[in-house]
């Protein structure tokens, strides 16, 4: 009988433990095969578009006959100005939202509110933020497709990216830090410009970067908002911003790398194939530098803050 | 206490350069204003400025887009450009006052309200032939209205039903909103329009010379300047060959007429490129070379319920 | 006192400065919702459509009038279903996948987990939507055309590939940051008792951890049913119920994407179609709830 119970036991416990090769097995075997993909995606995207990139005049020149032809300078100009245009407005919104749900608000009503409605705008699919800019700015405001319609979705977009990784940020700050700061009678907006801010901007800067490879890949927020057509012409040197033709006039039209790609990716012709994954490698390159940026920049400057 | 004041005047001056960006921006925003309705008042002066905004049709986007070309060459303040969504997108663009010129295949009329309609001025700028094609390994080449009748509502399902191998029809149609369709529907069924959606709904004529050049025993329809004999076949309809010469007189009865559609109150860039369009530049030229036929060669002229009369 | 009144002026300004931000964003978020939900509901209230016939009905069309009524058809049922259908089927393919690769990361190769796994799974969060949708097109479909031996290939089975490729990081990152939430001790605890590290792992970590699994896989299903471009390129988009998952289909975002600036604004077409805006939201909004029902519940059966 005992014997039996320990044969039971016995056969129970190398179950167990067979089980647990055969668990671990399995693991390392998703583990592997996500790693696969992974790295097989992004060596794909870079195999089909790099030899692209040393076309002459793929980076260079405009494109034509709808986007089939020629290269994608200008979309890559209208992504980066894009990104510019839409970080100028976001970050300041979210960084003095932050500091106001970190630093100002008491826990009550007012900062719930806030809050709810920040994560909102995270959870909305950005084709209804699209949706929303169409309506509000292109059709409401009367700017049509323009730059600025464009930039402003991105905006909303976001801002709840940026709020909480700001917020976070100064959460992280040592509450000894402000605690000193207002002993020696510094008010609360000194306390917060001259040393919260400072102290959490490694974070702060990795979070901008990170989320600036987020808005350069969007491109549902944009379809309807800063349209599907670069100007096929643009003067660079203009500084006369009203002009259709000078590249910095945020109320012209432009097109987003990622549209572009979206906008011709079922064209049939070899070239246009050739400048779609051309232009997803360049899409592809930007998102790995603004994620390898981001580690620097945040190291970087960890160093420098905390070497003083 | 030096390093705070460093990166506070950094900060500062992040936000000082972010002001002075806005602020610029602001500045061409006021200044655009008067810039466009000056330019109706200088009218006649050689200095043209302006930007043009085109979205629709993206049948004959290439001809725009080559007359713009053109026409930016000779008026260098002008800026052309737009993309091909579709016809609706296109009407509803240049309704909206999104855009400054709505391409379409088919006569505004048909998309948007009487009211919006009366808003709009047209331009017939070419006449266009469209005609179904066929993967390359369908081995019939001609078909009769009722048959693409049959193959479009889904009725006939196999190719042996009009004469070919025993394989499954795989039709590829154009979304609801599309002019191609709408031609095509139209020359095919007249006014009752098949409840028949087909296997997948294509977004613009690209996707379509993609999607069949890939896919065998399928059956779509273009505009002939996006046939392309190395990926797919066009057939002959009622045993006319799809060339524009056969549309002239409404032999091949399947095309329509492009409009281009601006707002009365257009401004002076807008009006100067549709007057171009139309002049001899594009229409003695440009029109044959993109493939397509200039509207003085119709012998016939089709209105905007579908009535097909002589000049 | 003279040096006091500027100091307090500050801080005043300082308040005001970062209110007017935080009441900037929660101005455009209250105006995007009542715009939204504005223009939705004046396809019931103003177009006159049935509110059962939009949610029931089976048929799509907003080209072609329903002689019955004088209205385009306007039942959103397929593209409901369609939406569900990808967005559950992504998830599931998507989440044994997250949750192993979690597991391993956080219990059996930490070191290697945080040095290499994580860095290249967050590389993929940031690659562009269409991107995915590229691949789909070229790779994905392709590959179901030849496993399933269809001519087509567009359908909802490589859309949900595509989305569950695409919330694969969303649901595996969330994964790990809930599983190293589990205190040690418990692991030290069962280890005690003689369980073997995979019965730990099943029946004390994945366990415990529970409510933050579920908040990561509901953040991802929230993300896969708002997708649009990378759906778009690889479904087909024929408005019409699904029959099989390999038949072309059309979800709620694909036909906004389609169709949004085809009609005028205004019309009962383009209402319709804000109606189907305001669906999406609403979906999204239920998502959060959930998200906080979890999170209160898990608050408090931790006491």
């Amino acid at each position: 009988m005992a014997n039996a119970t320990a044969q039971a036991q016995d056969a129970r416990i190398r179950r167990s433990m067979r089980n647990d090769k055969i668990a671990t097995g399995i693991l390392t075997v998703i583990v592997a095969i996500v790693m696969l993909i992974v790295v097989a995606m992004v060596a794909y995207i870079l195999f089909q578009g790099v030899g692209q990139l040393f076309q002459p005049g793929f980076l260079t020149e405009a494109s034509r006959s709808n986007g089939t032809e020629g290269g994608i300078a200008y979309q890559l100009f209208d992504s980066f100005y894009l990104l510019v245009l839409t970080l100028v407005i976001s970050v300041p919104i979210s960084l003095f939202g932050a500091v106001f749900l970190v630093e100002y608000a008491p826990d009550g009503p007012v900062t719930k509110v806030a809050s709810t409605a920040i994560e909102t705008l995270s959870s909305l699919p950005s084709i209804v933020v699209g949706m929303f800019g169409f309506l509000m700015f292109s059709v409401n405001f009367g700017w049509g497709y323009s730059l600025i319609s464009g930039a402003i979705a991105l905006t909303m977009f976001n801002i709840p990216i940026l709020t909480r990784v700001i917020t976070q940020a100064l959460e992280d700050v040592p509450a000894s830090q402000r605690d000193a700061c207002l002993a020696m009678g510094l008010t609360r907006w000194e306390t917060t410009l001259h040393v919260l801010i400072p102290a959490a901007m490694p974070a702060i800067v990795t979070g901008i970067v990170l989320s600036a490879g987020r808005v350069f890949g969007e491109a549902a927020a944009l379809l309807f908002t800063s349209g599907m057509s670069s100007p096929a012409r643009l003067n660079f040197l203009s500084l006369n911003f009203a002009s259709p033709t000078c590249a910095w006039n945020i109320f012209r039209p432009g097109e987003s790398l990622a549209v572009h790609i979206y906008k011709i990716y079922g064209e049939g012709s070899p070239e246009a194939q050739h400048i779609v994954w051309g232009a997803a490698a360049v899409l592809m390159i930007c998102v790995l530098l603004f994620n390898v940026l981001s580690r620097i920049a945040g190291k970087a400057l960890a160093r420098r803050m905390t070497a003083e | 206490m030096l390093d705070f004041n460093c990166s506070r005047r950094q900060f500062l001056g992040i936000f000082g350069g972010a002001a002075a960006v806005a602020g610029l921006g602001l500045a061409g925003c006021n200044s655009s204003a008067p810039a466009s309705s000056g330019s109706a008042a200088g009218a006649g002066s050689s200095s043209l400025t302006g930007t043009v905004t085109y979205d629709g049709a993206s049948s004959f986007q290439a001809l725009v887009e080559a007359a713009a070309e053109q026409f930016m060459e000779e008026n260098q303040d002008v800026s052309i450009t737009g993309s091909g969504n579709g016809s609706g997108t296109g009407l509803t663009a240049v309704a909206d006052g999104t855009v400054t010129i709505g391409n379409s295949d088919v006569f505004a009329e048909t998309k948007l309200d009487a009211d919006q309609c009366a808003d709009l001025v047209d331009h017939e700028v070419a006449v266009v032939g469209m005609g179904p094609v066929v993967s390359l390994n369908v081995t019939v080449d001609d078909l009769s209205l009722d048959q693409l009748k049959g193959i479009f509502s889904g009725e006939i399902t196999n190719w042996s039903e009009v004469g070919g191998e025993d394989a499954e029809i795989h039709v590829l149609n154009r979304k609801a909103g599309s002019g191609t369709r709408a031609t095509f529907e139209a020359a095919v069924f007249g006014d009752e329009t098949p409840d028949f959606q087909g296997e997948a709904e294509l977004d613009k004529s690209g996707d379509v010379q993609t999607q069949i050049g890939s896919t065998d025993n399928a059956i779509s329809y273009l505009d002939f300047s996006h046939f392309d004999d190395t990926k797919f076949k066009a057939v002959k309809v009622n045993g006319v060959e799809p060339v524009s010469e056969n549309v002239y007189d409404n032999s091949f009865p399947i095309w329509a007429t492009e409009h281009m559609y601006c707002k009365k109150d257009a401004d002076e860039a807008t009006k100067a490129f549709l007057e171009y369009m139309l002049s001899d530049d594009v229409q003695g030229s440009l029109v044959e070379e993109q493939g397509f036929i200039p509207v003085s060669e119709m012998k016939v002229v089709k209105d905007a319920e579908g009535n097909v009369t002589n000049k | 006192m003279a040096k006091q009144m500027p100091k307090r002026s500050l801080e005043k300004v300082g308040l005001s400065v970062t209110g007017a931000c935080v009441a900037l964003v929660t101005l455009v978020v209250v105006a995007l919702i009542v715009m939204v939900a504005q223009r939705g509901l004046s396809t019931f209230l103003k177009d006159g459509v049935d509110v059962l016939n939009f949610f029931t009905g089976t048929k799509w069309n907003l080209a072609m009038t329903d002689e019955a009524t004088g209205l385009p058809y306007t039942g959103a049922l397929p593209l409901i279903v369609t939406s569900f259908a990808v967005t559950i089927i992504s998830t599931v393919i998507a989440l044994p996948i997250a949750i192993g690769s979690a597991i391993y990361v956080v219990e059996i190769q930490p070191k290697f987990g945080q040095k290499y796994f994580q860095p290249l799974i967050e590389l993929l969060v940031g690659i562009p939507s269409v991107v995915f949708g590229l691949i789909g097109f070229h790779v994905i479909v392709a590959a179901v055309r030849a496993i399933f031996n269809v001519e087509m290939g567009l359908g909802i089975l490589p859309g949900s590939i595509v989305l569950a490729l695409m919330i694969l990081p969303t649901i595996t990152t969330l994964s790990i940051d809930a599983l190293r939430a589990v205190p040690q001790s418990y692991r030290d605890g069962s280890l005690a008792l003689g369980y073997t590290r995979w019965q730990t792992i099943w029946h004390v970590v994945l366990k415990s951890a529970t409510p933050s699994l579920m908040t990561a896989v509901i953040l991802g299903m929230t993300r896969a049913f708002g997708e649009t471009l990378a759906v778009r390129m690889v479904i087909g988009g024929v408005e019409a119920m699904p029959t099989s998952l390999l038949n072309s289909a059309s979800t709620i975002t694909t036909t906004l994407t389609t169709s949004m600036a085809v009609y005028a604004t205004g019309s009962v077409q383009n209402d319709a179609l804000w109606t189907l805006g305001l669906l999406l939201m609403g979906m999204s909004l239920i998502f959060i709830l959930i998200i906080h029902l979890i999170g209160a519940k898990g608050a408090k059966s931790r006491g």
